[in-house]
């Protein structure tokens, strides 16, 4: 059979199992699903179902594995790697209606969710009782635990309490072969055996669908203290930045912007950021009263011999609220100063700072191409802005290309070409520039474990797909999906 | 070719030897010991074993090779002593790359020079990096920075097939690519040889204390344990030591002289005034009886057996362990077992002493596993002598077991890396 015959036995098996309302293969509905937080990458799906559950999730798995077709897991369509980019030849699962909190266990001091739960419909639950769930991305009014999941994702806050993979203690999978496994240790912080939870949070979807998900509950700290910090310019902000980590503090955040993301998220969300500033700090430091009062105050003292020219300290959650409103606004906001952009996220060693900036600002001078930089200062992650013109013949050109060359130079200086938003299609053919074939082979030796037959999210993160069970050869040629470049892959 | 003159092609004549009677890793003898200096060397060094056909184990400092089951065969010992040394530490960057061989004291030693620390404790003095990142142990300290997993943000390693690869880096934010070094955290080297690892480093405080507090029951510690996460107390490790019987001794050494109760013991870290003032909130919360120090009980941050008895390892969810230790209590009845347990952290060891009855030792171990199961947790036998390994199931029952074989075969088809060691037969 061909692949629109499979497709439609697929539908219709689907659809006598998990009901009409569950399946979607009208094009005009299917188009819904094209694409996800990255828009640039857009195909329809072949099939979208919406399963509810465990077993259901089960049942269509097996059904593609019997069809032989792929399949791609979407949770809330946030990401902004086009990692759950669908297969116009495969199955789109989409995990909308799993959305329950099964369980909130405070005395374990976790909850069992469903997978289509959004990041931030946990600390709702549990804020009464004075807990959260600590991942924090922007995105986490609209996201799913599941994405968070695939993606390992991260927030302003991880410096100091990490990403998803920190957080998250056990998941229930079913397998790209359709058997439902337990991966970690449940509620338990820690189990015996490989750790395959470890490897599962990251992998964006090609190890298997999470169908259930264990994340660990925080008490809320006793104490949070919100500074923004106003700077001349980018170089004296870096440097209170390097005096405060080296000083021993672990701030909950510490957040950077420049000149034009602050004129941006000005005329956008008016956030009043002190004017003629040409970098802002937000710092937020959390736990205990007595040593946030101490870290605070080595905090300011900081930033004052830094240079900071005003330092405002919110006084209560509104006006934390306040100061993180112009950083919340940050991307959409550039929108304001300029018809199209693109978000890059890369990763520098935080003390390659001033470098990096230096040669950002050249390659925008050389180029004529404007970026806006927004960063997680403290660990060095990287949001520059790519600002263009899309009506301007070969500014998209030239753009991507500035894109490409900023994730050269965090190459260059140790880092890594993604810190939250995942390899996906958009960079699995930048992979190759910080890891080695033998490297990419290796990590695939995992997925040829997970997923054999190669069905669950296929063509994302590795430019070059491994046979499984085969010795790959040396300096081989380019894999013709490579060759013919990503997009075309599909 | 002879085994031994392909090895010190590699490494150099006084790289290479026959082994010794000292080499044993577990029972097993091997027959030679390899110790490169390179990642590069180690490359050669298992092409020749696959050459040859030999079982590789690795060993870091050596010391406790006999835990987990014995390698069914071991031909070569992967000796790690001269793979040594701290490659990079990016002081600024809170990161430090280390050779796999180094041991952690050393690695500490350099990082305390810039006022940083790897935030591991050193349960088995002499322990090597790649032995602790590879067995996952984990002392105190994993309450607020969890177990070696959660440190590693890069690894070099080498494949059973000679192939080098690396994942990860030397940044601390990063998801280009799958994360290797949480999968080769806690395999026992049954995956590949790890010869370099990055990991993320953290301040060494500006003060530190030991609050102190006797208890007398395990529910006792289960409310203490609440009361002192609602004072907002913060404590970056909480430990409870469950004595022997007072007249319990060993070979002449007293192995227990504090007083009748258990004690708990909580440390606080951070700045001076900080820490003081916490621990006055703790002393206040906790009662008349708790005292507060600068110093470590001697039992903090070490494990209740020695190289000769039964080490178990009891996991739970947080706020369950109280049912394990009673269980191990009504099981051990007058057999002297020694506990320490982390409540906050859901995780215990216990020390069974070596001598005791290889069927009592297997009624304890299951009396207690059906109890840390019932609570939705595990319990493993991490080492035993001989004779009482032979009676037991070391892990229990393992979720995934398949597809954890399915990532061992990948990573090493012929079986070449450490044979039978791991969960399964692994
Ligand atoms: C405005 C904005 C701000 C953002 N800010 C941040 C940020 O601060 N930090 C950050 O880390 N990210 C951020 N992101 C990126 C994005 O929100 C995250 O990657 C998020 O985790 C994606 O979740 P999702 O539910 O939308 O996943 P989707 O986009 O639907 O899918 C993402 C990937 O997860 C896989 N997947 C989804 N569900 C499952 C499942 N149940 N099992 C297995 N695989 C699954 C998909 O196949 C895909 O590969 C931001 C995005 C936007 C648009
Ligand atoms: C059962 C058990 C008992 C213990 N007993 C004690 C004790 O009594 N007291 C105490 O203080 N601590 C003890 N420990 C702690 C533990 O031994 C140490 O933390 C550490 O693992 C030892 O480091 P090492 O360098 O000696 O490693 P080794 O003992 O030499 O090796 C540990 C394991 O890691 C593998 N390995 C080592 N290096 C590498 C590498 N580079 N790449 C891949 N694999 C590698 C080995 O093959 C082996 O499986 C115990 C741990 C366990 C699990």
């Amino acid at each position: 059979m061909d692949v629109p015959a499979r497709l439609a036995a697929v539908a219709e098996r689907l659809t006598a199992s998990l009901g009409r309302s569950a399946v979607i293969s009208d094009p005009a509905e299917l188009g819904t699903y094209s694409c996800d937080g990255l828009a640039r990458y857009a195909v329809n799906p072949g099939l979208v179902v919406l399963p509810e559950t465990t077993e259901q999730v089960v049942e269509v798995v097996r059904a593609c594995r019997e069809a032989d077709l792929p399949f791609v897991a979407r949770g809330s369509g946030t990401g902004l790697s086009g990692g759950a980019l669908p297969r116009s030849d495969g199955v789109l699962v989409v995990t909308s209606r799993m959305r329950r909190i099964l369980e909130v266990d405070l005395a374990a001091e976790c909850a069992v969710v469903e997978p289509g739960v959004i990041n931030l419909a946990i600390s709702r639950e549990v804020s009464p009782a004075q807990y959260h769930y600590a991942p924090d991305p922007s995105s986490q009014q609209v996201c799913s635990i599941g994405g968070n999941v695939a993606e390992n994702s991260g927030g302003a806050h991880c410096l100091k309490y990490g990403f998803t993979a920190h957080h998250v203690t056990g998941l229930e999978v079913v397998t790209p072969d359709g058997d439902v496994v337990w991966l970690g240790g449940g509620k338990c912080r820690q189990a015996p055996g490989y750790d395959l939870l470890g490897v599962f949070i990251g992998s964006e979807g090609t190890l298997g669908i999470a169908t259930k998900v264990v994340v660990r509950l925080l008490p809320t700290q006793e104490s949070v203290e919100t500074v923004l910090a106003a700077f001349p310019d980018m170089s004296s902000a870096g440097a209170a930045v390097g005096a405060i980590i080296g000083a021993g503090i672990t701030p909950a955040a510490i957040e950077m912007m420049d000149a034009l993301s602050i004129e941006a998220a000005e005329q956008a969300v008016a956030c009043e950021y002190p004017v003629g500033a040409g970098a802002v700090l937000i710092v937020e430091l959390d736990g205990p009263a007595g040593d946030v009062a101490a870290e605070l105050a080595a905090v300011r003292g900081h930033c004052e011999r830094a240079g900071a020219f005003e330092l405002r300290q919110a006084a209560d959650d509104a006006e934390r609220a306040e100061i993180w409103k112009g950083r919340k606004s940050a991307f959409a906001a550039v929108g304001r100063i300029s018809p199209d952009y693109i978000v890059q996220d890369g990763v520098i060693p935080r003390t390659a700072l001033p470098e990096v900036l230096a040669d950002i600002a050249e390659l925008s001078e050389r180029t004529g191409i404007r970026v806006a930089n927004v960063f997680h200062a403290g660990d060095g992650n990287l949001h520059p802005l790519v600002l263009y013109d899309e009506s301007v013949p070969g500014q998209g050109d030239a753009a991507e290309e500035v894109s490409g060359a900023i994730l050269d130079l965090c190459v260059r200086h140790g880092g890594s070409i993604t810190g939250e938003h995942g390899v996906g299609v958009d960079k699995a053919k930048y992979l190759p520039r910080m890891f080695t074939d033998a490297d990419l082979d290796t990590m695939q030796l995992v997925r040829c474990a997970f997923d054999p037959g190669h069905r669950c999210n296929p063509g994302k993160v590795f430019p070059t797909p491994r046979l499984c069970g085969e010795i790959p050869r040396r300096g081989t040629t380019p894999h013709p999906a490579q060759a013919a470049g990503l997009a075309e892959a599909f | 070719m002879g085994v031994l003159e392909d090895l010190r092609r590699v490494v150099g004549e006084d790289g290479a030897r026959l082994a010794e009677s000292g080499d044993r890793v577990a029972e097993v003898p091997p027959r030679w010991v390899v110790a490169p200096t390179s990642t590069e060397q180690v490359g050669r060094v298992l092409r020749i074993a696959g050459e040859h056909d030999l079982h590789v184990v690795v060993r870091g400092s050596g010391t406790k090779l006999h835990w987990g089951a014995p390698p069914s065969a071991a031909e070569l010992l992967l000796d790690m002593s001269r793979l040594g040394g701290v490659v990079e530490h990016a002081a600024g960057d809170l990161v430090a790359i280390v050779r796999a061989g180094t041991p952690l004291r050393d690695v500490q030693a350099a990082l305390a020079r810039s006022g940083q620390r790897l935030p591991l404790d050193e349960m088995l003095p002499g322990a090597t990096i790649g032995g602790v990142v590879s067995a996952g142990t984990a002392g105190p300290l994993r309450l607020r920075f969890g177990t070696p997993r959660d440190q590693v943000i890069g690894v070099t390693m080498v494949r059973a097939d000679g192939v080098t690869a690396h994942s990860g880096g030397k940044v601390v934010k990063n998801v280009a690519g799958y994360d290797l070094g949480r999968l080769f955290a806690g395999s026992y080297g049954t995956l590949g040889v790890l010869t370099e690892v990055a990991v993320k480093l953290a301040p060494v405080p500006e003060a530190r204390a030991f609050v102190t507090r006797p208890v007398r029951t395990p529910a006792e510690v289960r409310d203490l344990t609440t009361r002192i996460r609602e004072a907002k107390i913060g404590p970056v490790g909480m430990e409870v030591e469950c004595p022997v019987p007072e007249n319990y001794r060993r070979g002449g050494t007293v192995l227990r002289t504090a007083p009748d109760p258990d004690s708990m013991v909580l440390l606080l870290e951070g700045p001076a005034d900080g820490v003081r003032e916490r621990a006055d909130r703790a002393v206040e919360a906790l009662g008349t009886d708790t005292t507060v120090s600068t110093r470590p009980p001697t039992w903090w941050g070490r494990y209740p057996f020695g190289p000769d008895d039964v080490a178990l390892q009891v996991v739970t969810p947080v706020g369950q362990l109280f049912g394990p230790v009673y269980s191990l209590r009504d099981a051990a009845r007058e057999i002297p077992v020694r506990i320490f347990c982390s409540p906050a952290a859901g995780v215990l060891h216990a020390g069974v002493p070596g001598g005791t009855d290889p069927d009592r030792v297997a009624r304890i171990v299951e009396a207690v596993r059906t109890v840390a199961i019932s609570h939705g947790g595990y319990c493993q036998v991490l080492a035993a002598p001989p004779a009482v390994r032979a009676e037991l199931d070391l892990w229990g029952p393992i979720d995934a077991l398949g597809l954890m074989r399915a990532v061992k075969h990948e990573f090493d088809p012929a079986g070449r890396l450490a044979p039978g060691r791991f969960v399964g037969g692994i």
